[in-house]
């Protein structure tokens, strides 16, 4: 158990699993309560998540179940409309997105959404933006600093790059890459973040089973290598069962259940969600 | 009070036509996706055309006007087959050019055809004004109005209740998946265009009406303030760009009796960047969810 | 640092410093040696004011993505701005203070008005920000024309201050050279780079830390200052200036030549900038026909942009492309070419 900053025992778990080696760290995410209304249609209600430090945990549901929408509320892309999130113990409230991505939460989209335009280094290096030390003075003059900055910038985007062996296309422009390529250029430059939570949205869309356990150990890299937690939502179940350590399983806006993989694949109301009572009656 | 209502009256007066004009800019977005630029010039040759089919060929006044709205729709399609189609997949800003460069032909071809001078407009009927309480209506106020209102009727009721308008509407939102439903999008934007077109040349007779003089370069400016008018009422939306017309003819007029007619303009400007910034998709306008 | 300071000597933005200063090298021996022609004398003024009003727009347009339809009235601002001060100063100030001053001070004028127009548009997009951005200029054209101190709707009368090619030219190139040059240094440094994400995905930018609003202030509030003291010299090479004249006509056409030049190319923005400005004088001949066969122009070019063979084929014509040529040699320019994409 650990305090937060405002000096509260951090109250887990609560339907939370902190994996053993995080217990006693502050937990590096943690949502309580969220909810959201569009107009009349209530799209997120109650929904409340502890991530442990070093975890990789899973958010899955069916389509529609509001995945997406719970990474817009954690990234105020969507100012909830009730509840609060913590990231590493400091409240999200009235931040707007780039300020919660410098409180350290980093994220991928479904769509993948890169800078077409820019060369994949350059990509990388607008994830670099508010760890470079180059004010607009330096920038219109490329003096005062701008060099070291600059160089600082490559020598870590290329190494970033490396990590996932994007280095060669370094000056390639985003737009015509392959499509594996992208989905990695777009997590090698929310790393470039500093995060220390990585959200991905559905990083296995389109994939094939080897390019999936490409993914599935790329993601334990990171984890490892970087000492970050990874929340991802997915519908592929080999990768979700494969690497993450806890599961929460939302329908319809709210959460169904929590636990780890082997409580979740047998629980009759989470199959009952993606298959349906009669799919459910005939499963079990 | 009596000067308050003349000024609204005025107002709607000027406002009618930027909402005929407005009209057709906005049927033209709404579906093609597109602004065209051009569509003030459009107007301004239906206005020659009828001039010239009027004082030239001597023709009564129904004939004019058709062929006018023929020569327009003509135009219309001509202009969309040679300028836009061909940047249909390009990026909305070089067809904005494109469109300008349009502009800038029909604008230099009318000069050199009719030269810098100014022609009147022939007067081709007379409406009867009405009186109402006190307050005298002129009767080129009401047609417009009259002729505006109905216009928007029946391109409502045509967008809605039609196979051709669902079409439209189905292009307006998706045209590759409109294409996959065995929607022609070329015909229905070429109808758009068509149509457009003709909203234009039905626009000049009122113009041409209210302020007389025509010469090369007067479609420009309504073409502007047509424009302004459909975005301020939220740019494809039928009932928005009357709206828009008729709000911003209105606010026009008011700043011109109340307060001066220098200023005007930049009131009436002033007072769209206020609407636009508490309502940023203007008045009607659809809020565009983006997905995340 | 050796290597370095030889990319830096030798990089594309380097190439197109050199090619303004040889250019400019030979318009000044032109001028200075008493043997350019009055029409060219009187065009290059101008043409220097629009290339800086190119490139100034283009980091509106070409590298935030935002179509500004009043980029005009930012001249205005600058130039009666930086002209007031130069006729209260024409006694008082020598000529390479007074100068400057305005220019900077009409910079400053425009850098505000950027301001206050950046703030409204914060909220809008695409075709609504264009509109608003056409409603600004047309207001501060309004503004501009019914003020006393400037001269009203006769304009203001810069006789006093009024200045020949001889003596403007050496400010006017310091003008575009500051201009590209500030340009280019932004567009390959990390804010240049959080700018151009913004236009290429706002969402993703936001969520990798960037302040859109931030930015888009900047943006605006950076090319209306370099548009203000465009103005501030263009007004210096005139007797007499109307507000009427910077409408959104001019707008348009600055925004012709950014687009033309192609979208975030600051190299582009200066030719096409030179290219459009000095052809309607070539065209001069078929006076009446003149400007009927620039329209024509215009949408031919436009349409050729457009279709993808020609993109390829601008792609391996491209100065770029020769010049990679030339130091690479054919084989590399052409793979180079074929993986970078444009630039």
């Amino acid at each position: 158990m650990d305090m937060n900053k405002s000096g509260r025992l951090v109250p887990y778990p609560s339907g939370a699993f902190i994996p053993e080696r995080d217990l006693g760290n502050m937990p590096v995410l943690e949502a309580r309560h969220l909810g959201i209304d569009f107009g009349g249609l209530t799209a997120v209600d109650d929904f409340s998540l502890t991530i442990g430090r070093t975890e990789i945990a899973g958010l899955i549901g069916p389509n529609g179940a509001g995945k997406t929408t719970v990474f817009n509320l954690l990234t105020n892309v969507y100012q909830p409309t009730r509840g609060n999130i913590l990231v590493n113990g400091y409240s999200t409230a009235g931040k707007s997105t780039h300020q919660v991505s410098k409180m350290g939460i980093a994220r991928t989209f479904q769509n993948i959404r890169l800078y077409s335009n820019l060369s994949v280094l350059d990509n990388v290096k607008v994830g670099l933006h508010n760890t470079l030390k180059e004010s607009f003075f330096a920038a219109v003059t490329h003096g005062f600093g701008y060099g070291k900055a600059e160089r600082v910038a490559d020598s870590v985007a290329l190494e970033l790059l490396d990590f996932f062996s994007l280095a060669d296309l370094a000056e390639t422009t985003a737009g015509s890459l392959p499509y594996g390529a992208q989905r990695r250029l777009e997590i090698v430059r929310a790393l470039a973040t500093s995060p220390s939570i990585l959200l991905l949205d559905e990083p296995a869309a389109g994939m094939n089973p080897s390019e999936t356990a490409e993914l599935m150990e790329n993601i334990r890299r990171i984890r490892d290598n970087f000492h970050i937690a990874v929340l991802l939502i997915e519908h592929d179940m080999n990768l979700v069962m494969g690497i993450c350590e806890g599961i929460c399983v939302l329908n319809y806006g709210k959460i169904i259940t929590k636990g780890t993989p082997d409580e979740i694949r047998s629980n009759p109301t989470v199959i009952e969600a993606y298959l349906g009572r009669k799919g459910a009656s005939e499963t079990c | 009070m009596i000067y308050l209502v003349r000024t609204l009256i005025s107002g709607l007066s000027l406002g009618s036509i930027y909402a005929l004009m407005a009209l057709g800019y906005t049927m033209v977005y709404g579906v093609a996706k597109m602004l065209n630029f051009a569509h003030g010039d459009i107007i301004m040759v239906g206005a020659y055309s009828i001039i010239v089919a009027v004082s030239q060929a001597h023709l009564p006044p129904l004939a004019a006007v058709l062929i006018s709205v023929a020569v327009c729709a003509c135009l219309g399609v001509t202009v969309e087959f040679l300028a836009y189609r061909p940047l249909r997949q390009a990026p909305p800003l070089n067809v904005l050019i494109t469109a300008i460069g349009v502009s800038y032909f029909l604008q230099n071809a009318a000069l050199l055809v009719f030269g810098s001078e100014q022609k009147a407009f022939p007067s081709i009927v007379s409406f009867p004004s009405l009186s109402v309480g006190g307050v005298e209506i002129d009767g080129i106020t009401l047609a417009t109005l009259a002729v505006t209102a109905v216009i928007m009727a029946s391109l409502t009721l045509f967008i809605s209740k039609t196979r051709i308008g669902k079409a439209m509407r189905a292009v307006s939102e998706d045209k590759g998946a409109a294409e996959l439903m065995g929607i022609s999008v070329n015909r229905t934007i070429t109808l758009t265009f068509a149509v457009g077109s003709a909203l234009a040349a039905v626009a000049s007779i009122f113009f041409g009406a209210a302020y007389v003089y025509v010469r090369p370069t007067t479609g420009a400016m309504p073409g502007i303030k047509a424009f302004t008018a459909a975005v301020f009422g939220g740019i494809g939306s039928i009932p928005g760009a009357m709206l828009g017309g008729i709000m911003l003819g209105i606010i026009e007029q008011f700043s011109k009796t109340y307060i001066s007619t220098l200023w005007s303009d930049a009131i009436v400007f002033g007072v769209l960047v206020l609407i636009l910034v508490v309502r940023p998709t203007g008045l009607l306008g659809r809020k565009l969810n983006e997905k995340v | 640092m050796k290597a370095n300071l030889k990319n830096r000597l030798c990089s594309k933005n380097a190439v197109t410093l050199y090619f303004i200063t040889a250019l400019y090298l030979v318009v000044s021996i032109l001028v200075y040696g008493g043997w350019a022609s009055r029409h060219l004398s009187s065009m290059l003024i101008s043409i220097s004011c629009y290339i800086a009003m190119a490139v100034s727009l283009n980091l509106v347009v070409g590298m935030l993505g935002e179509l500004s339809l009043g980029h005009a009235g930012f001249m205005s601002v600058g130039l009666f701005a930086g002209c007031l001060f130069s006729i209260y100063t024409v006694g008082t100030l020598p000529l390479i203070v007074r100068l400057p001053g305005a220019m900077l001070l009409g910079g400053s004028a425009a850098a505000l008005a950027g301001l206050v127009v950046g703030l409204p548009a914060l909220r809008l997009k695409g075709d609504y920000l264009a509109i608003v951005t056409l409603g600004c200029g047309e207001i501060i054209k309004n503004v501009i024309t019914n003020l006393n101190i400037t001269g009203g709707a006769l304009g203001l009368n810069t006789s006093t201050i009024y200045s020949g090619t001889k003596t403007l030219l050496p400010y006017a190139i310091a003008l575009v050279f500051i201009t590209v040059l500030v340009m280019m240094n932004l567009k390959k440094s990390k804010h240049g780079r959080a700018i151009m994400a913004i236009r290429d995905n706002r969402i993703a930018a936001e969520s990798n830390g960037v302040d859109v609003t931030y930015y888009k202030l900047v943006v605006f509030v950076l090319s209306a200052f370099f548009a203000g003291a465009a103005g501030a010299i263009y007004g210096h090479s005139f007797a007499n200036v109307k507000a009427a004249t910077f409408d959104y006509n001019m707008s348009i056409e600055v925004l012709v030549i950014v687009v033309l030049g192609g979208m975030g190319s600051i190299n582009g923005a200066v030719i096409a900038a030179i290219a459009l400005k000095a052809l309607p004088e070539l065209l001069r001949d078929i006076s009446d026909y003149r400007m009927l066969v620039y329209s024509v122009l215009l949408i031919l070019i436009m349409l050729l942009n457009s279709s993808p063979r020609f993109a390829d084929m601008k792609g391996r014509w491209s100065i770029g492309a020769m010049y990679k040529m030339l130091r690479y040699g054919r084989k590399a320019a052409v793979e180079t070419e074929v993986s970078h994409g444009h630039e």
